[in-house]
């Protein structure tokens, strides 16, 4: 029913739903660690979003269309990440924090006990880390047609490439995990806004006075 | 087919909205307006508005999360966990409501509807905008632009030295 044309803000939207899933699991358990965590994790949100939207925007805007195939179409010379690497940097920091990952886990803490998920157990800690981790692969699979020029490369067919590219960045985001410290949400909310958001219009402004050039 | 998913989507809507008053907490209400909110995105998306209707789920999941923020930030049960009315001043607002919809009644049935002439647009997301803002559009976009550097500057300015900006910084 919904066309391809739109997919990046149904991306979008879809990814948003994990602040609600985050935040019922804190709230929907009655206990007061597990409640800060989900807190925590919306503030985390506020802090990432914006940045992460205008990182898509400029994507958007530099392949003039919100179809994943159509920008991953419009990077036949030149891959995004070459001429977007802001956008590129904020999109993968933003994918550390939706899906609350190594330097961005404050809202599962270890100083919260386990944060949102202290008192998931069996089936209901399965579902909801399987949601996390396919969060993860998900996120990390746009960042192929949205910046890494999608199925585009020598010899093998573009189904392997995007899938190894996948993997790759898949597999620096897992890197990462636990060689950074966690981050508080006050700081990364002031680095965000005062920072990546500045940052990210910058790139928007470069990239719209290409496209307009 | 479209019918029958309007009808789904228009009473979950309503249904939801009525939720909205009779559950007994901040964090139930927010969410039964959320799945309300909801609905009409699907509803949105049934009249090929596509763009709008996703940027409706998008917005309105955004907007209900936050409005969980401020339930921490200034309600005298700021978690939700104990029930409480979510009834105030139910006179006024009886009366209030009751006016509205009389109004709103009078209007479907007093208005003349217009019959329908040509064919819906092939893309009624950009037929709507144009119908919206017209030649005013890059008016608005510029407008928009400056409402969102205000709400950022707002923001920086508001938050510099706040509660937890002590002696870290």
């Amino acid at each position: 029913m919904l066309p391809w044309s739109i997919g990046v803000v149904w991306f979008n939207a879809m990814e948003v739903v994990a602040w609600v899933s985050v935040w019922m699991v804190g709230w929907g358990t009655n206990s007061a660690f597990p409640l800060v965590g989900g807190y925590r994790f919306l503030a985390q949100g506020l802090a990432y979003e914006l940045p992460h939207m205008f990182a898509l925007i400029t994507v958007a805007l530099g392949a003039e269309s919100l179809d994943f195939g159509e920008i991953a179409r419009a990077q036949d010379g030149l891959w995004f990440v070459v001429w977007m690497p802001v956008a590129f940097l904020v999109y993968l920091l933003s994918v550390l924090a939706m899906a609350f990952w190594g330097p961005f886990g404050h809202p599962v803490g270890h100083d919260l006990a386990g944060g949102a998920v202290l008192e998931l157990a069996g089936p209901d800690r399965l579902v909801f880390e399987a949601g996390r981790y396919a969060l993860l692969v998900v996120a990390s699979a746009a960042a192929v047609p949205l910046f890494l020029g999608g199925g585009a490369g020598p010899l093998l067919p573009g189904w392997a490439w995007a899938l190894v590219k996948t993997y790759l960045v898949l597999a620096l985001l897992v890197w990462v995990r636990h060689r950074l410290p966690v981050i508080r949400m006050d700081r990364f909310m002031t680095a965000a806004w005062v920072v990546l958001i500045p940052a990210t219009l910058v790139q928007m402004l470069v990239v719209g006075i290409v496209v307009l050039g | 087919m479209r019918t029958v998913v309007f009808w789904v989507l228009a009473l979950a809507a309503v249904g939801f909205g009525v939720a909205v008053f009779r559950v007994d907490s901040m964090a139930r209400a927010t969410f039964a307006l959320l799945a309300s909110f909801l609905c009409v995105g699907g509803t949105m998306v049934l009249l090929d508005l596509h763009y709008l209707g996703v940027l409706v789920v998008l917005m309105m999941i955004m907007e209900m999360m936050v409005m969980a923020v401020f339930m921490i930030m200034y309600m005298m049960n700021p978690a939700g966990l104990m029930p409480m009315s979510m009834l105030h001043n139910r006179r006024g607002a009886l009366i209030i409501s009751g006016a509205v919809l009389v109004a709103l009644v009078a209007g479907v049935w007093t208005v003349d509807w217009p019959e329908r002439a040509g064919r819906p647009p092939g893309d009624p997301t950009r037929a709507l905008g144009e119908a919206v803002m017209g030649a005013q559009m890059p008016v608005m976009i510029v407008v928009g632009v400056a409402i969102l550097a205000t709400m950022v500057s707002a923001v920086v300015l508001a938050t510099d030295r706040g509660r937890y900006d002590g002696g870290d910084r």
